[in-house]
């Protein structure tokens, strides 16, 4: 037809440098800004819809309209936490932990902050208690470290902070992919406490600058996408886990196997990660409750050398032992609440509860809360 | 399909249309839609079924070809592009078979092609039935064929007859039959190629349909940018755009560069973005506020809106760089003031269709027959409808979005007929025109909105329940 060109070679040619000197333009300028922490600000949570009652967790998106990132600024932005006004009156409790405290199996108000809030706890002074649950899935104090400096941003007053043996090993520390992905956050926190963790270690996740191009980041720009459109089913339907109608309970019956990972009798207190523990309780600036948190004790075989699926009896002994030894010692607030809850309460794992083994820990919490609330 | 399966399209239609000898831009048009027939095929649990599937496609469309091909005193058969055609079409699925021996290459296909000897023996007896149907080209042949595609797709689309099926399916390929299931027989585009096949059938019977070569008539059924999901061309329009298709020139560069642009945006942003807000099966039995439910009901009415059109996008802007004009699929349906103009606007190659071969005949055999005109529009529409609606499945759920627009469109027909001089009036005043057309649009789209419920869920109770809800009734 007239008028029209043919494609040339240097038409084309020209056509895709113009068009890579574009890609190129924008992927730099995009590396150089790096404004993903500004676009986990743009979130429906707290504004359009409610924020959740914990943090984003999902193994099963479709099915749970929820789903894992590791962005610790989209994480804060979509919990309820962000929308918390400042200057509520309110005495701001935060709960740091693992699985359980996140709620495995567990509607949020059945998990411990669930309870603990339909408790109506108050302070002396009349304000109302108010709990955060701020527990994750995957056990390691590192990756509590981090969940706690960035909960220390929404000024709470008190932190809870469950803890068990199998958050301590040094081996363990960067198992958890927070902490994996968030090499830059752990930085500051290993320098201000000395910690023995190296950030050339290759579990950490180490953005090159393609990986701060749009093109590196979509992945990270979908998934903030993602959790904010979830952000609907979840505000309209409540769900934000998948409840299987059947599943395994927790082990009975034990392996004769007395290792804990590759640590070897007597446990030492070097063997634990403890100086993270005392990093985040040097953090705070408000009082921080450390709390063992109870397991499921086996009566089946072999129970006589391990109390649960986790843990040896030897290295668990010893576990409680130098915690409380460490916490006399430190001054920390600490209660060993390891044989609180029935063993009958346990579902798929030695650490989580039923919604009336929560009820029971929250139980078991109240006068230690008490105790801290009267002292301040 | 999958993004990474549009940029290797994106890629291979601009290779093709850069070539700039026409016959060898059909040949490899011909060779890249076989290819897209056996790549696209998704992975199905009865074994080695996703070769024989796109297999049985590339059979039917040349037995459709040769059973309708006009008797050569009308149209000599040119007999050396046949062979070549042929030759091509049974090469490139040979080729594809001896994948099987080189493990990298067969990403080509679903899964492990069967053993070569049975391919073989199907491609030389697909010849032979081929050349037979040549040689004997008697009038009830398309319609054979023709029944044969109608019975295909009825078992296809029942749930029922599909399990059954699968059931046999799997006795015979010596598989367990208890995990049998509609959703075995996954035959990729076969609706889209059906039509099309069918299409050609009524035209030959209506003595209509131009003598085609073997190359441009498989090459039309099985194109590969319109093969999951449409539009559903003419074959005398697609065969002239083969005819005179010329070299990819820049202009037809942009322009095709645009629609897919717009396709990727509309399909892989916005439809999956808002597939995570739209309402579905689950969420629809967990939401009971009609705040949420409307939205969700918005969220999938635009979902489908941008994944649909977002393909036609795609498959138009492809078809561009290879010369080829599809034929438009949508024009803004939401924006229009009434179920008709409505109906003209979205999906419209199937609406076509279903006019050309279904309400036109249908309504000029009841005029003459000199039933009353409204019995006429009544029966015509809503049948029309229904059968769109049965075209997606044969389903309650599906049959009763067809009669929820066949009988809006005739109670649309009925108000515009009682109220045309009223209206005319009304509309002399600018403004009430702008009001009427504002809410012309807001009840036609509401209207369609709401009959997305039975398209977007499983069943009439759900279905139902979700009607109530939204209106902040309860079942």
């Amino acid at each position: 037809m007239s008028g029209q060109r043919s494609t040339s070679p240097g038409f084309v040619l020209r056509l895709a440098i113009k068009a890579l000197v574009l890609f190129v333009a924008i992927n730099g300028l995009w590396a150089a800004a790096t404004p993903l922490s500004t676009l986990a600000g743009w979130t429906v949570y707290n504004g359009i819809v409610e924020g959740r009652p914990r943090l984003p967790f999902g193994e099963n998106p479709q099915e749970a309209y929820n789903f894992s990132t590791y962005q610790l600024d989209v994480m804060f932005a979509s919990h309820e936490i962000a929308g918390a006004p400042p200057d509520a009156d309110e005495y701001r409790v935060v709960l740091i932990g693992d699985s359980s405290v996140w709620g495995f199996l567990l509607h949020p108000e059945e998990t411990l902050a669930g309870q603990l809030n339909s408790l109506d706890l108050t302070t002396p002074d009349g304000r109302p208690l108010r709990v955060y649950n701020l527990g994750y899935p995957t056990i390691s104090l590192t990756k509590d470290l981090l969940i706690l400096d960035r909960a220390l941003e929404y000024d709470p007053d008190l932190i809870v902070w469950l803890t068990t043996l199998e958050a301590m090993p040094r081996s363990k520390q960067l198992s958890s992919p927070i902490v994996q992905n968030n090499p830059q956050a752990l930085a500051p926190l290993i320098d201000a406490y000395d910690l023995p963790i190296s950030l050339d270690n290759p579990a950490f996740v180490q953005p090159t600058i393609w990986d701060r191009t749009i093109v590196g980041q979509r992945r990270a720009i979908a998934d903030v996408l993602r959790l904010n459109l979830y952000g609907f089913k979840w505000a309209a339907t409540g769900i934000d886990q998948v409840y299987p109608d059947e599943y395994d309970l927790r082990a009975e019956d034990l392996e004769a196997d007395e290792s804990f990972y590759d640590l070897s009798q007597p446990l030492s207190a070097d063997d634990l990660a403890l100086d993270v523990l005392a990093a985040g309780v040097e953090m705070a600036d408000v009082a921080v409750l450390i709390v063992n948190e109870p397991m499921f004790v086996s009566m089946g075989e072999n129970s006589d050398i391990r109390y649960n699926f986790f843990y040896p009896r030897w290295a668990y002994d010893a576990y409680r032992e130098g915690l409380a030894a460490e916490a006399a010692e430190r001054g920390w607030h600490y209660v060993d609440l390891w044989d609180v809850v029935e063993n009958s309460e346990y579902t798929n794992s030695a650490i989580h509860l039923t919604p009336e083994g929560e009820g029971q820990l929250a139980q078991a919490l109240v006068p230690h809360i008490d105790a801290l609330l009267r002292e301040r | 399909m999958q993004f990474t399966d549009i940029l290797i399209f994106m890629l291979g239609a601009l290779i093709i249309g850069a070539v700039s000898n026409r016959s060898a831009r059909r040949w490899l048009m011909l060779i890249a839609s076989v290819v897209a027939v056996y790549w696209l095929q998704p992975t199905l649990p009865i074994r080695r079924l996703d070769f024989w599937l796109p297999t049985a496609t590339l059979v039917l469309t040349v037995l459709v070809w040769a059973a309708t091909h006009p008797p050569d005193t009308d149209a000599p058969l040119d007999q050396r592009e046949t062979l070549v055609a042929g030759g091509i079409i049974g090469g490139t699925v040979l080729l594809l078979a001896l994948t099987r021996f080189v493990e990298p290459l067969s990403v080509l296909t679903a899964s492990r092609p069967p053993q070569t000897y049975q391919i073989g023996i199907v491609l030389v007896v697909s010849a032979g039935l081929a050349l037979a149907c040549l040689r004997n080209r008697q009038r009830w042949l398309p319609a054979g064929f023709g029944l044969l595609l109608f019975a295909v797709l009825v078992v296809l689309k029942l749930p029922a007859a599909a399990e059954a099926a699968s059931r046999v399916l799997h006795a015979l390929n010596g598989q367990p039959t208890a995990g049998a299931s509609p959703l075995d027989l996954g035959w990729l585009g076969i609706s889209y190629i059906a039509f099309r096949l069918l299409h050609t059938i009524l035209d030959r019977w209506y003595g209509r349909l131009p003598a085609l070569s073997l190359g441009d008539f498989v090459i039309y059924v099985i194109f590969f940018p319109a093969l999951p999901a449409g539009p559903i061309d003419r074959v005398e329009r697609f065969a002239k755009d083969l005819t005179d298709g010329e070299r990819l020139t820049a202009e037809q560069l942009f322009a095709g560069g645009k629609r897919v642009a717009l396709g990727l945006f509309m399909k892989f942003v916005l439809a999956d973005l808002l597939a995570l807000v739209a309402l579905d099966a689950a969420s629809a039995s967990q939401v009971h506020a009609a705040g949420w439910l409307w939205l969700m009901l918005y969220a999938y009415g635009f979902r489908l809106y941008f994944d649909f059109a977002g393909y036609s996008h795609l498959a138009i802007g492809i078809g561009q760089w290879m010369g080829i004009k599809l034929p438009e699929n949508f024009d803004k349906p939401y924006l229009k003031g009434n179920l008709t103009t409505f109906w003209n606007s979205w999906h419209m190659t199937l609406a076509m269709w279903f006019r050309s071969y279904f309400f036109n005949p249908v309504s000029r055999a009841l005029r003459v027959r000199k039933v009353p005109v409204p019995i006429i529009i009544t029966l015509t529409q809503v049948s029309t409808m229904l059968l769109i609606g049965l075209w997606h499945g044969i389903t309650w759920n599906y049959a009763i979005w067809g009669l929820w627009h066949g009988v809006g469109l005739f109670v649309h027909n009925r108000w515009q007929n009682a109220t045309r001089a009223r209206m005319r009036q009304w509309t002399e005043n600018p403004h009430r025109k702008v009001v009427l057309d504002i809410a012309g649009v807001l009840f036609t789209f509401h209207f369609v909105i709401l009959g997305w419920v039975w398209f977007a869920l499983p069943d009439t109770a759900l279905s139902v329940r979700v009607l109530l809800g939204l209106f902040g009734l309860s079942a």
